[in-house]
């Protein structure tokens, strides 16, 4: 990028601070440290599971770790749910894909305008004004963001019809409906082409650059790693094995033992 | 706004047919009194169960408990509070039930599926046992039999068969609407989405307990003003026995037949499950000659609605709306294909 | 021991002999669920089907043992069907139309009850006793009867038998593993049909011993359906996969609706064991939702 940028990266928005997670015996994640400081794109990378997923599944308040914890903007927070992270500002799309199967990708995207609809069933079901000028906007917010993710021909359409990559394309529509200042996206191009690929970047550089959403993106192609990342941290059986810019981590020996199955320290 | 034009068009030749058609053409008071009305009702309660189970998934066994609790609540509010208005005894019949509803929703925040459904017979045995053994629900009666009182809206009686259906008409018109509304809003995609993947719902924001209390509350307040309108307008009598454990079963299927997560899935499903057995029986009667036992056809009903439930289930889980939708698009794009042959080849 | 006390230990124990027989019904339930890990809530329908067909084999003149296996043969062959008309072809379906269709098949199996044999209450008399027998009652003041004594038996032989052959024999572990992955068990060379078989005829036969438990009891009628429901508790308190669970959940549930419906039900009229454990599985379900004994749930995200 030649350019500065419009939002330039800040300080740390969320810290995983000495976060294990255990299951029954199995670790998950062990005493794993790292920041996402606000504005850039942060990839987690590492073999399969080595932990990416549920790492992300702790930042959103799904699982709960079992040490340790996550701050937000400094704070430590003491609960945490999807419902309290949403509200906080950090949305997310998920590996094996959430959409809402019996509903159109319109109304998919609509369920992430939760947090701007105000109005109570009483309102809704009567159509007061309130109701009506709210469903009205956030129609219109959606229609944007079909726009700019290039769907429109899809709009009405059961999600359940459409082929994967399209699919993956509208969850991340739902997610950016939700006006997050952070995006969690786990592994949002897993199954697309070429072609797919580098229209998701495009939609993720955009996002990033025009309105400073922070992005954390779980990602196993290291092009697109290496396009579009600010920093990248690198998972193995759920420690750090190297934290830094994409070029400092590609050439790091850990990780390529890491990729390539040789055991290290 | 939630309604387009062609829902304009069918709400207008709907309320024509009820309102000036039906009066006109039917007199025979039977159609109303037997057909027409507990399909009304009945559909009501089924919208009921669409709420809590069609839109958000929750498995519920509980809607008739919910009827009795609308039912006996409007009964003693007429009882005891002299001159109230039929439509406000109505609406806290609906409360009550709403309350009742709220109340056994409780462990859907912890439980779904076959485990909620059993808590949610939990409502059903409990309610109808309450009303039966207290006696003050009943005014203490001993006959058993307990009439209803009679309909007095701004002092006007509605009392025979077609005053009673304009009243039915008009409640469920009104409280359908509102229900399509919801269904349509912010406040039925959050059912919906809770429905099909509760994490990712909570994960936009939507509150887990807030939207499955009120989809429990909503349902069983349709539960409990159907109730009331049942026992005030078709049976015209209230026991508990009325709202026992086989009603919340048919409510159950009419859903189920008619299509889960519509609101014409309600009313198609209502249709059904009241009109089969008045078909079965005629043919019973007429065909054989009142040959057939009772219990044949009975049994003949319940083997029927089982196999249709099976045979739904695995080529079309939902329902006769989205048969009939199925058709409506094959037949309207080989209406479009028919077109396009003729225009492509005009010499045929 | 003073008369209270005695009092409250004779309606304990009357109430575990009642929770044994809801054992029986809840067994079934659990057989088939360990062998396909799914709902039958047919399986009510089907110990009323079962005992209704065994009362009508005898009335044509069957005797007792020929009727008896007449009856698991026509269990087995509605297990068959079963599973090949309902079960698979909504493999790959939710578990909510699963159930769904699973109840539809408990209408359909009443339905043909209904059909087939009537309505009428038909007693069953298997020769057992239901009143309480003398020298017990003089030795403990308790009144137990030899049907409560046979029930309570049987049911303890069935879930002995059952858990061993669970937990130990070949053809158990093939079930556990057809239970988990059918795809998996069958490619690595389990007989899915035979295991399918024998689950059924195992459940077949727990249902008809259940059934006639309860139709000696209190005669073969229609009410044998409610009863059905009964076991839904007793499962959810037991946990819906295990069999030493089946009879605990029993135990409780016969228990405490007893005990309640003595201590609390003169002040309220009685009837409380209609809903008693509804509510008791209500408390279970939000302390300890997999019941005491069955699978924890656990979902992945």
């Amino acid at each position: 990028m030649t350019e500065p940028r419009k939002f330039p990266v800040g300080g740390p928005i969320i810290e995983v601070r000495n976060v294990s997670l255990n299951f029954g015996g199995v670790k998950a994640i062990v005493d794993t440290s790292f920041a996402i400081r606000e504005h850039e794109i942060r990839a987690i990378i590492g073999p399969n599971g080595a932990g990416k997923s549920s790492l992300l599944n702790c930042i959103s308040g799904i699982y709960t770790p079992s040490e340790g914890h996550i701050a937000y903007r400094g704070e430590a927070l003491k609960d945490n749910s999807p419902n309290l992270s949403a509200r906080r500002g950090v949305s997310r799309t998920f590996q094996n894909l959430a959409l809402f199967k019996r509903m159109s990708v319109l109304d998919n995207i609509l369920v992430g305008r939760n947090l701007f609809a105000r109005s109570n069933f009483l309102q809704v079901a009567l159509q007061f004004p309130k109701a009506r000028t709210e469903e009205r906007e956030n129609k219109a917010k959606c229609e944007e963001i079909v726009e700019f993710l290039e769907i429109g021909a899809i709009k009405n359409t059961p999600v359940a019809k459409l082929p994967y990559g399209l699919q993956k394309k509208v969850e991340l529509g739902r997610a950016l409906a939700t006006e997050a200042s952070v995006l969690l996206l786990d592994e949002p191009m897993a199954g697309m082409n070429v072609e797919e690929k580098r229209e998701m970047c495009r939609f993720i550089l955009k996002v990033n650059d025009e309105l400073g959403t922070t992005v954390v993106l779980i990602e196993h192609d290291m092009g697109v790693v290496m396009d579009i990342s600010d920093s990248v941290v690198v998972l193995d059986y759920g420690k750090i094995i190297a934290d830094g810019p994409p070029d400092e981590v590609r050439s790091n020996q850990n990780v390529i033992d890491a990729y390539l199955g040789i055991a290290h320290e | 706004m939630t309604f387009t034009r062609n829902d304009i068009v069918n709400f207008i030749v709907l309320m024509a047919i009820a309102f000036v058609l039906l009066p006109n053409l039917v007199t025979s008071e039977y159609w109303y009194a037997s057909i027409l009305i507990p399909w009304l009702c009945l559909a009501l309660a089924a919208i009921g169960q669409q709420v809590v189970m069609g839109y958000a998934g929750q498995l519920s066994l509980g809607a008739a408990g919910f009827m009795a609790a609308g039912a006996f609540t409007c009964f003693n509010l007429i009882l005891r509070v002299p001159g109230i208005p039929f439509p406000i005894a109505l609406i806290f019949s609906g409360l009550v039930a709403a309350a009742f509803g709220v109340l056994f929703g409780l462990p859907s925040l912890r439980v779904r599926g076959i485990y909620l459904m059993v808590a949610t017979l939990a409502s059903q045995f409990f309610i109808i046992w309450m009303i039966d053994k207290f006696g003050w629900f009943k005014n203490y009666d001993t006959s058993g039999i307990i009439t209803a009182q009679d309909i007095v809206i701004f002092g006007k009686e509605f009392s025979s068969p077609i005053e009673m259906f304009m009243v039915v008409v008009v409640i469920v018109t009104v409280l359908t609407l509102l229900a399509i509304n919801m269904s349509r809003g912010s406040t039925g995609r959050s059912w919906m989405a809770v429905r099909d993947v509760d994490i990712a719902a909570e994960s936009m924001g939507i509150s887990l307990l807030r939207t499955k209390l009120q989809a429990f509350a909503i349902s069983a307040f349709y539960c409990g003003v159907a109730g009331a309108l049942f026992a005030f307008t078709y049976l015209k009598s209230l026991e508990p026995v009325a709202f026992d454990i086989k009603l919340s079963f048919e409510i159950l299927f009419m859903v189920i037949l008619g299509g889960l997560g519509t609101i014409n899935g309600a009313f198609i499903g209502a249709a059904f499950i009241l009109l089969f057995p008045v078909l079965l029986n005629s043919v019973g009667n007429n065909l054989f000659h009142g040959a057939i036992d009772a219990t044949i056809i009975s049994a003949t009903e319940q083997v029927v609605f089982g196999v249709l439930i099976i045979v739904f289930m695995i080529y079309e889980p939902l329902g006769i709306a989205k048969l009939w939708e199925n058709i409506k698009q094959r037949l309207s794009r080989s209406g479009k294909e028919g077109v396009e042959a003729v225009r492509s080849n005009p010499s045929r | 021991m003073n008369s209270e006390l005695l009092f409250f230990i004779e309606v304990v124990v009357g109430g575990l002999l009642a929770g044994t027989m809801y054992s029986l019904v809840a067994l079934g339930f659990v057989l088939i669920y360990k062998a396909s890990s799914t709902f039958n809530f047919a399986q009510g329908a089907m110990v009323f089907f079962a005992v209704l067909a065994f009362v009508g084999f005898m009335e044509l003149g069957l005797p007792f043992f020929l009727a008896f296996i007449l009856t698991v043969l026509l269990m087995v062959l509605v297990g068959y069907c079963t599973e090949r008309l309902v079960l698979k072809p909504l493999m790959n379906q939710s578990e909510d139309t699963l159930l769904m269709a699973t109840i539809g098949l408990g209408f359909v199996l009443e339905g043909l009850a209904q059909a087939v044999w009537g309505v009428e209450v038909r007693r069953l008399d298997l020769g057992i006793g239901d009143f309480p027998i003398p020298w017990i009652a003089d030795k403990t003041g308790m009144f137990i009867s030899a049907l409560d004594l046979t029930a309570g038996g049987l049911a303890a032989l069935m879930i002995i038998i059952l858990a061993l052959l669970f937990k130990f024999t070949k053809i158990g572990l093939g079930l556990r593993a057809v239970a988990d992955d059918a795809g998996a068990a069958s490619s690595i060379g389990i007989p899915l049909n035979h295991i399918m078989l024998l689950v059924w005829s195992a459940a077949g036969v727990v249902a008809l011993v259940a059934g006639m438990m309860w139709g000696a009891r209190a005669g073969v009628q229609f009410a044998l359906v409610d009863l059905a429901l009964k076991a839904l508790p007793v499962l959810i308190i037991g946990g819906f996969s295990s069999i030493p669970g089946a009879i605990v959940g029993g135990l409780i549930i016969g228990a405490s609706e007893k005990v309640l419906e003595v201590y609390l039900g003169p002040f309220v009229g009685g009837g409380i064991e209609g809903w008693a454990p509804y509510v008791l599985a209500i408390c279970f379900l939000l302390w300890r939702p997999e019941g005491l004994f069955g699978e924890k749930i656990i979902r992945r995200v």
